[in-house]
C-alpha cells in the first residue's frame, strides 16, 4: 500500500476512471491547462487531452447544466467547481435538474454525474469561501452526498461515484488536500456508496464526525484515552444515502453520542442524525445527544475569530465528558 | 471548420406596417382595428407564405398541416379537460405558436434531439409522442408519458430524443448545451433544439449557454419562441434591448428573425440553421415571432392585451393561412380537409379515452424511480 495525499488519491481516481470509460470527462474552472485550483487535476490534460479535460469559462449554472445536459445522454461527467461555495450558482441545475430528471420523466433517464470540489472552510478566505453546504444538497432526494476524510475514502468513493448511475455531490475539504494516507494499490480498490466506516472501535461514547472532523474526532479520542474514555468514531461517509444502521449499532454499544460537523448546525446534518438516533434507539441513550458544529455565524475572517467558529479538538473532548457525565 | 459571419443572417423586420405582424412589438393601445388594414396585412402574408410552398414536398406540406392541426384540437380538448377537473395544476396552452414546434422540429431526423420549456404539448406531439400518452400525462395516470409524475409541465419521451419538458424558466437551454456537447463528444452529427419564451433571454443560464456553445463550437440551436409576453408582461417592459436576435451578437452566433405565424419560414430558417448544426458543428439563435392566443396558463383572466392585438394575430393564425394557402395551391382540397380533421378528431378523442381509463399511478410509485440504484428510503 502506497502512501499518498488525499490530492493524488482524488487524482488517481479520475485517471482510473477515465483510462476505464471513454465518457468520462471532467469540466471546470482550471482543471485543465492550470492543473485545477488545488492541483487535484495534475496531469490530465496531458495524458487525456482537451476533449476530455476542459476549461470552462467562470459560468457555473451553464457548465453544471451542461454537464447535466450530456448526463442525460449517457456520458460521465465530473464538474469540479474550485470551491463549493460557487456550487451556490448552480444549485438551479443541480437540484431541479439532476436530482428531479429521472422521477420526473417516471424514470426514463439516468443522470450519472459527479460534482466535485472543496467544501468548507479554508484559512482565513471569510464568510463567502468557508461554507458547508452538505445539509443543503442531503436534503434532497436524488442526490447522493459523499464526504470523505482519508485518502483512501477519497480515492475508493470517488471511483465509485463516476461509476454510480446517479447524481453524486461529492465533497472534498481544502485544509485536507495534503493529508496523506495509505492506499490499497490496484485499479478495482473501490469503496461503496452508503457504507459507514468506523474509524476507531471504543465501548464508552460514540463521535459521529464526517470530513474535516474525522481527524479532529481521532485526536479527540486518544486524549480521552489517556483520560481513562474509550472512544468509538465512526464516520459515515456518505450523507446520502446514510448508514444509519452502522451509528445505531454504535450507539447501542455505547449509550452515548457527540455529533461533530463544519457546518453551521441550525437544520444541518448532525440535527438529522440526532433525531433518527432519537426515533431509533432512544432506549439505549444513556445522555441526551450532543452537537459540535462550526458557529452559527458566517466565517469572519480574523485568525482568532475564525478558530472560534470552527470545532476543534478541544469542544470535541468537552462534549463527549458532558455526555459521560464526567464534568 | 469554417467560422460564420457574426452578424445575422437575414436583416430583421423594422416595426412598420409593410413587414406584417411579426414587427408588432408593443400592445395595441386602441381596442379597435381598420378591417381593411386586417385584409391587406392578411394577403401579404399568404402571398409570402404561397412562394415557399412548390419548395416542399406534398407529404411533408400535409404532415405539417396535420400536427398543426393535432396541436390546435388536442389542446382545445385539454382545456376543457381543465376546467372539469381532470388535469390539475398548471396547463400552459401552445395554441398560436403551433407553427413553431411542427416548422422547426419537420427538419429534424428521429437521432436529434428537442428540449423545451413547461408550454411544451406541442412539442412532444410534433416530436411524435403519442397524443394518448401525453393526455394521460396531462391526467396525472400511470399511462402517461412520464409515469404521471411529471404533468403537463414535464413531458419526456425517451425513445423519441424528446428531452423534456423543463419548467424553471431558461434550465432547459445549459441541458441541450450539454446534449450538444455530447452528440459532438462522440464525433456524431446530430443536432439540437432547443425552445424557450423570450423571457427567458433575461435569464443567466441563456447567456451562459450561447457563450459556451459558441466558444466550444456545439451543435445547438437556440429557439427563441418569442410570443411577446412573459406571463403578463409584455417584451417592451421587460427587456433593454428587445432586438432577441441582435443578442446573438454579443456571443458571435449566427442568427435570424422569423415570422412565427408561417410556418414554411420557420422550417426555411430551421434547415439553415440545422445545416450549420450539422456540418460544421456551429450553434444559431433563431428569434421567431409568435403569439400565443389563449393566456399565459388556463388560470390567466389577459387583462395586460387588448382583444384588439389578440384578435389581429388571430387573423393570422398559422393554421388558417397555411390551410388557405394549400386550398389555393391545390396541395390538398376541401375533401382532404375534412379527412384531416376527422383523423385528428379521432386521434384527440382516443386520447381523452385513454386517459379517462388509464389506472392512477399504484402508490408505491411516489418512491420508485428517485434512484437510478435504489437507495434505502426507496426500498
Amino acid at each position: 500500500m502506497a502512501v499518498i495525499t488525499m490530492r493524488e488519491a482524488l487524482n488517481q481516481a479520475m485517471r482510473e476512471e477515465m483510462k476505464r470509460d471513454e465518457g468520462v470527462f471532467l469540466m471546470g474552472e482550471e482543471v485543465a491547462a492550470y492543473q485545477g485550483a488545488y492541483k487535484v487535476s495534475k496531469g490530465l490534460l496531458e495524458e487525456f487531452g482537451d476533449k476530455r479535460v476542459i476549461d470552462s469559462p467562470i459560468t457555473e449554472l451553464g457548465f453544471a447544466g451542461l454537464g447535466v445536459g450530456a448526463a442525460m445522454v449517457g456520458l460521465r461527467p465530473v464538474i469540479e467547481f474550485m470551491t463549493f461555495n460557487f456550487s451556490i450558482l448552480a444549485t438551479d441545475q443541480i437540484i431541479n435538474s439532476a436530482a428531479k430528471m429521472r422521477y420526473m420523466s417516471g424514470g426514463q433517464f439516468k443522470i450519472p454525474i459527479v460534482f466535485r470540489g472543496p467544501n468548507g472552510s479554508a484559512y482565513q478566505v471569510s464568510s463567502q469561501h468557508s461554507q458547508a453546504l452538505e445539509s443543503w444538497y442531503a436534503n434532497f432526494p436524488g442526490l447522493k452526498v459523499v464526504m470523505p476524510s482519508t485518502p483512501a475514502d477519497a480515492k475508493g468513493l470517488l471511483k465509485s461515484a463516476i461509476r454510480d448511475d446517479d447524481p453524486v455531490i461529492f465533497l472534498e475539504q481544502e485544509r485536507m488536500y495534503g493529508n496523506k494516507g495509505e492506499v490499497p494499490d490496484g485499479e478495482d480498490f473501490l469503496v461503496p456508496l452508503g457504507v459507514a466506516d468506523v474509524k476507531r472501535e471504543g465501548k464508552d461514547a460514540t463521535i459521529v464526525a464526517r470530513s474535516l472532523t474525522v481527524p479532529l474526532a481521532l485526536k479527540a479520542a486518544e486524549e480521552l484515552e489517556k483520560q481513562g474514555v474509550s472512544v468509538e468514531v465512526v464516520d459515515p461517509r456518505t450523507i446520502r444515502p446514510l448508514d444509519i444502521e452502522t451509528i445505531i449499532n454504535s450507539v447501542k454499544k455505547t449509550n452515548r453520542v457527540v455529533i461533530a460537523e463544519e457546518s453551521h448546525p441550525f437544520c444541518g446534518v448532525a440535527a438529522e442524525i440526532s433525531a433518527q438516533i432519537m426515533e431509533r434507539a432512544f432506549d439505549y441513550l444513556d445522555a441526551p445527544v450532543k452537537r459540535v458544529s462550526a458557529a452559527d455565524a458566517p466565517m469572519p475572517y480574523a485568525k482568532n475569530l475564525e478558530r472560534l467558529a470552527l470545532p476543534d479538538v478541544e469542544r470535541i473532548i468537552k462534549a463527549v465528558r458532558e455526555v459521560a457525565y464526567l464534568d | 471548420m469554417s467560422e460564420l459571419k457574426v452578424t445575422p443572417m437575414k436583416p430583421r423586420p423594422r416595426p412598420d406596417k409593410s413587414s406584417g405582424g411579426a414587427s408588432v412589438v408593443e400592445p395595441e393601445d386602441k381596442d379597435q382595428i381598420d378591417p381593411n388594414e386586417l385584409r391587406e396585412e392578411h394577403e401579404q402574408r399568404l402571398q409570402e407564405q404561397q412562394k415557399h410552398i412548390e419548395e416542399v414536398d406534398r407529404e411533408t406540406l400535409l404532415r405539417m398541416l396535420y400536427q398543426m392541426i393535432l396541436i390546435r384540437r388536442f389542446e382545445e380538448k385539454a382545456a376543457e379537460a381543465y376546467t372539469l377537473g381532470k388535469i390539475g395544476g398548471f396547463c400552459h396552452l401552445y395554441i398560436g405558436q403551433e407553427a413553431v414546434a411542427v416548422g422547426t422540429l419537420s427538419t429534424l431526423r428521429p437521432d436529434d434531439y428537442a428540449l423545451t420549456s413547461y408550454r411544451d404539448h406541442g412539442h412532444a406531439l410534433a416530436m411524435g409522442t403519442s397524443p394518448d400518452e401525453v393526455m394521460a400525462e396531462l391526467y396525472g395516470k400511470a399511462g402517461g408519458c412520464s409515469s404521471g409524475k411529471g404533468g403537463s409541465m414535464h413531458l419526456f419521451d425517451a425513445d423519441k430524443h424528446f428531452l423534456g419538458g423543463h419548467a424553471i424558466v431558461g434550465g432547459q437551454i445549459p441541458l441541450a448545451t450539454g446534449v450538444a456537447f455530447a452528440t459532438k463528444y462522440r464525433n456524431t452529427d446530430q443536432v439540437t433544439l432547443v425552445y424557450f419564451g423570450e423571457a427567458a433571454v433575461n435569464q443567466g443560464a441563456f447567456h451562459e449557454s450561447l457563450n459556451m456553445a459558441q466558444l466550444w463550437k456545439l451543435p445547438c440551436i437556440y429557439i427563441c419562441e418569442n410570443n411577446q409576453y412573459g406571463m403578463g408582461t409584455s417584451l417592451a417592459r421587460a427587456m433593454s434591448q428587445s432586438d432577441v436576435s441582435q443578442k446573438a451578437c454579443a456571443y458571435g452566433l449566427a442568427s435570424e428573425f422569423v415570422d412565427g405565424m408561417d410556418v414554411l419560414a420557420v422550417r426555411d430558417a430551421t434547415l439553415r440553421a440545422v445545416e450549420r448544426a450539422r456540418k460544421d458543428y456551429l450553434p444559431s439563435l433563431l428569434e421567431i415571432r409568435t403569439y400565443r392566443f389563449m393566456g399565459h396558463s388556463m388560470s390567466d383572466p389577459g387583462h395586460y392585451r387588448t382583444r384588439a392585438e389578440i384578435e389581429r394575430y388571430q387573423e393570422r393564425d398559422p393554421i388558417k393561412v397555411f390551410g388557405t394557402n394549400l386550398r389555393e395551391k391545390g396541395v390538398l382540397d376541401e375533401a382532404g380537409f375534412k379527412e384531416i380533421e376527422e383523423r385528428v378528431r379521432g386521434e384527440v378523442e382516443r386520447a381523452l379515452k385513454f386517459a379517462d381509463t388509464s389506472p392512477e399511478p399504484a402508490p408505491e410509485e411516489l418512491y420508485t424511480n428517485i434512484y437510478a440504484t435504489p437507495i434505502k428510503s426507496e426500498q
